[in-house]
């Protein structure tokens, strides 16, 4: 057995650590005898939440990485408390301040940095420590002595306003202390912001109870035996108990420099992250300069472990680091931030697509370059961070509308205009309708979009298209369309809109669908209208209305979804998605009772069994004992829910429970198309809720976000919030208003995206959320009324069975 | 059944009440699935049951006036002559009326 190399590892913190980790990963455990020094007295934590310890959010012992059992268990010796003092790299031997030799066949430094302390007066004592009052922040310890020494105190002041500052700031207010950020510079945050954004975050800092001094530098700190005040460099004072000197970090390279390794701002390394003087030395992290860079955040430094980390173990000796693009997504004060690269212009020609809101603390400025992001900032609102940080990352070309790189628009860009499409291009993608064939349509005659959709079928299948076809179809008409008036009537057989046609029905107290035909299209039937009718009546008379079978489309007929070859599909209720074992065996038994060819888990969290034959259709329900989860209709659909509160350790709110609350309020619901609702517990959105056609999203504070209009189908829409709701209950009012509104106005079968997108989230807000046309509590009752109708249609199919209804092929008599 | 002169054979599919008002049923008869339709005003049609497109069950499809459309996509077809009013291709008509009996009697062949 070939005997192990030594590697030792100086410094313990997030860069040495999560190289080391990196090693093991690639079996270097077997090639390495590993001892690490690390001059603080614990495992590796997670530094970035200092700030979280300090303002109570976290214990301590919360943010360990690496806690003391895990160097044991994985064969490392931590020098635990030992500071590396010295090299010998001739001998190869790394000292600790006692003298004590450590040998080494490969070393890593990963010193990281500590804070730089601007020259001040009256910063230390004459022994050389800090005046007491005057703290760094970067350790555990520091921390424990900043809580320590604020208990009692008035006020405290931050010097440097750059992000650890802020996140100081915003620890040191959990003392009730009167907090003051002082900055050398114009703005915040200079280094992510540029002085738009950093005058927001001022505001935001303000609004929050911290005090903010720009362009102070500070010359003194004042007081004999502890701090009692700033003195700044235009003569001006500033009282206060305790200083926080967050002025920025400088590179540990001391125990480089000390051994003749090439250092300037941090120690100089190659492309393998290796001293560029000695090849068993590498350094990584803070501490480390490559191609002129040294780097503070964790993602780059977390590639320079990987490549490190292959490199050493010979995992791939032609692993390369090639610096990183920066950029940052952070919180700061409840201000979500993304910066990346560059935050001003810096050459002539760069552009500057700009937009700000400062009263809605909103901010977004890009820089671009040939056509390439190569800076940006985002604040208030991060919607479009993840795309932007990729295009910077891989220096994507951007698209020509700018607009786009700020805002989610609505609809998908046009990429082309109408002469330039060639004739051959598939319009609608259900029925393979060129545009060619809509054009040929148009020139034989069909001058209106709805007779080249009735002609070539364009626009009949998903109808995603149907906006296209319209303008293609105005566009061969060169803008000389015959208006169908139909376009406008709730359904085409009957010449009347929406609110006309509702009108009309209560007036002369229609029904049912025929009694409609006769009373209002002449007497003459049109079966594309029949289910829209039967609809709109449903919602009207509710338990009243008189249902004429016939009306119905075959899936509400028979309360089961047609598939391609004459069979259906049946989907039991499952609540929330909230099943059981009994129910699961229940399920399974009928599966293989009637022989069902797949069973499969849907979208919305049921279970759907396929291939079902009519005729045994009655028989599954009574075997399954569970109501109908309507998956057929043009009604209320389901509510899919994320596992929330109860067990999730993201869950700010109870899902779960919402989404049952919502099922059982609005089941069966009969309206102009499908809808699909979900519930999220958190904004991490798993169950997609923002794209259902009603979602709720869960938010700090108890709170709710109700989202109306997303789409994730054919169309692809991320809704608009509707308002933020305190409570479950506040979240099925303002959602049954809203489902009331729609029935009541939306065409038949426009889905709910189409419908906020024509009447606009404001009106809606305002007629619904602020009762701008006194209807909410009409609306109310109506959902109540139709609430108090359900009746589930598998049961009631069951236990009165009409004739022959399930049979899907009768005997001749003779 | 009954053989008629011209080697056509009329089939008795039962009472015209079997078919709710407005509906179709699907029924076998001489080797051929047929699809019934009973519109709201009595009149009574017989066509193939599967729509020539992709074989939807146009029993099962909605009806208005004289019209049938195919439940899977919606293609159109005239109940009295079979011509297409949405689609490619007409479908197949068969001779039926409801006798004195009140039963449906249908000519095949």
């Amino acid at each position: 057995m070939t005997q192990k190399q030594k590697l030792v590892v100086i410094g313990n913190g997030m860069a040495g650590a999560r190289t080391v980790e990196e090693i093991l990963a690639r079996g270097g455990g077997e090639q390495f005898e590993i001892a690490m020094f690390g001059d603080e007295p614990t495992g590796n934590y997670n530094r970035i939440l200092l700030s979280s310890v300090l303002n109570g959010s976290y214990k301590e012992d919360e943010i360990y990485l690496n806690p003391l059992p895990w160097y044991e268990e994985n064969g490392i010796r931590l020098l635990a408390g030992k500071r590396a003092a010295g090299l010998l790299r001739r001998a190869k031997l790394a000292f600790d301040e006692e003298g004590n030799a450590e040998p080494y066949d490969k070393l890593i430094i990963a010193t990281g940095s500590r804070p730089f302390i601007p020259q001040m007066e009256g910063t230390t004592m004459p022994d050389g420590k800090f005046k007491p009052g005057v703290f760094v922040f970067r350790t555990l310890e520091d921390c424990r002595s900043i809580a320590a020494y604020a208990q009692g105190k008035g006020s405290a002041v931050v010097i440097g306003g750059g992000l650890l500052g802020l996140e100081a700031a915003r620890g040191l207010q959990n003392f009730h202390l009167e907090v003051t950020v002082v900055d050398i510079m114009g703005h915040l945050m200079a280094q992510q912001l540029d002085a738009a954004a950093g005058a927001i975050l001022k505001t935001k800092m303000e609004e929050l109870g911290v005090k903010v001094l720009l362009k102070k530098t500070t010359a003194a700190i004042l007081g004999k035996d502890r701090v009692l005040g700033l003195r700044f460099s235009d003569g001006s004072t500033h009282e206060c108990d305790l200083v926080v000197i967050s002025a920025g970090i400088k590179p540990n390279w001391e125990i480089a420099a000390g051994c003749g390794l090439t250092v300037e701002r941090g120690i100089v390394v190659d492309d393998q992250m290796r001293s560029v003087d000695d090849r068993d030395i590498y350094a990584v992290g803070e501490c480390a300069q490559h191609r002129g860079r040294c780097y503070g955040l964790v993602a780059p430094i977390w590639e320079q472990a990987k490549v490190l980390a292959d490199h050493i173990t010979g995992r791939n000796p032609q692993a390369a680091y090639h610096g990183s693009k920066i950029a940052t997504k952070l919180k700061v004060m409840g201000v979500e931030v993304a910066s990346m690269g560059i935050v001003d212009p810096r050459d002539e020609d760069d552009e500057v697509v700009q937009f700000s809101e400062p009263k809605r603390g909103t901010y977004k400025k890009l820089i671009i370059r040939e056509g390439r992001l190569v800076g940006g900032i985002l604040l208030g609102d991060l919607s479009k961070a993840a795309y932007l940080t990729q295009a910077f990352d891989r220096n994507t070309p951007l698209p020509e509308e700018r607009l786009e790189l700020l805002f989610d628009l609505g609809d998908p860009p046009k990429k082309v205009t109408f002469e330039e499409m060639s004739a051959a291009t598939q319009i609608c993608n259900c029925n393979g309708v060129s545009k060619g064939a809509i054009v040929a349509c148009v020139k034989a005659g069909k001058r209106n979009a709805k007779a080249v959709m009735e002609a070539t079928r364009a626009g009949t299948g998903c109808g995603s298209c149907k906006g296209m076809v319209t303008e293609i179809v105005e566009w061969a008409c060169g803008g000389e369309t015959e208006e169908d008036p139909s376009v406008h009537y709730y359904v085409p057989g009957v010449p009347l809109t929406k609110p006309e046609l509702i009108r009309a029905i209560r007036q002369h107290n229609l029904r049912s669908v025929s009694a409609v035909f006769d009373r209002l299209a002449g007497g003459k039937e049109d079966a594309g209208s029949k289910p829209g009718l039967a609809s709109l009546l449903k919602t009207i008379w509710k338990a009243d209305y008189e249902d004429q079978r016939d009306a119905r489309f075959i899936n509400e007929r028979i309360h089961a979804n047609i598939q391609k070859n004459g069979t259906f599909s049946v989907v039991p209720q499952i609540p929330g998605g909230i099943t059981s074992p009994a129910q699961l065996r229940r399920i399974a038994d009928v599966a293989e009772r009637y022989h069902v060819p797949l069973v499969k888990l849907t979208g919305g969290q049921r279970i759907d069994l396929l291939g079902l034959r009519k005729d045994d259709l009655p028989n599954v329900w009574r075997d399954l004992e569970m109501p109908s989860g309507y998956a057929y209709g043009k009604t209320y659909r389901t509510c899919k829910s994320c596992v929330g509160s109860d067990f999730c350790r993201f869950g700010l709110g109870d899902s779960i429970a919402l989404a049952l609350k919502i099922e059982a309020e609005f089941q069966g619901f009969d309206s102009p198309h499908k809808m699909k609702l979900g519930t999220a517990g958190c904004p991490r959105n798993c169950s997609e809720a923002m794209v259902k056609d009603l979602g709720a999203v869960a938010v700090e504070g108890g709170k709710w976000e109700i989202y109306i209009g997303g789409a994730a189908g054919s169309h692809v829409r991320k809704g608009d919030i509707l308002c933020v709701a305190d409570s479950h209950e506040e979240v099925l009012k303002y959602m049954g208003r809203f489902i009331q509104y729609y029935r009541e106005n939306a065409k038949y079968l426009e889905r709910s995206y189409g419908f906020v997108e024509r009447v606009g989230i404001e009106k809606i807000r305002a007629v619904v959320v602020e009762d701008s046309e006194g209807i909410a509590e009409r609306l109310d009752r109506e959902i109540a009324e139709s609430k108090a109708a359900y009746k589930d249609p598998w049961r009631e199919a069951y236990t009165a069975p009409a004739a022959d209804r399930f049979t899907s092929l009768l005997p001749a008599l003779s | 059944m009954t053989q008629t002169m011209t080697g056509a054979k009329k089939v008795k599919l039962g009472p015209a009440a079997v078919i709710p008002p407005g509906e179709g049923r699907a029924f076998a008869a001489g080797g051929e699935k047929i699809a019934v339709f009973r519109t709201r005003d009595s009149a009574i049609f017989a066509v193939q049951a599967e729509c020539p497109h992709r074989g939807g069950p146009l029993a099962d499809g909605l009806v208005g006036g004289t019209v049938v459309i195919c439940p899977l996509h919606s293609w159109k077809f005239d109940l009295p002559t079979g011509a297409a009013l949405f689609g490619d291709c007409g479908i197949k008509t068969y001779p039926v009326r409801v006798d004195e009996a009140g039963d449906i009697v249908l000519t095949i062949g």
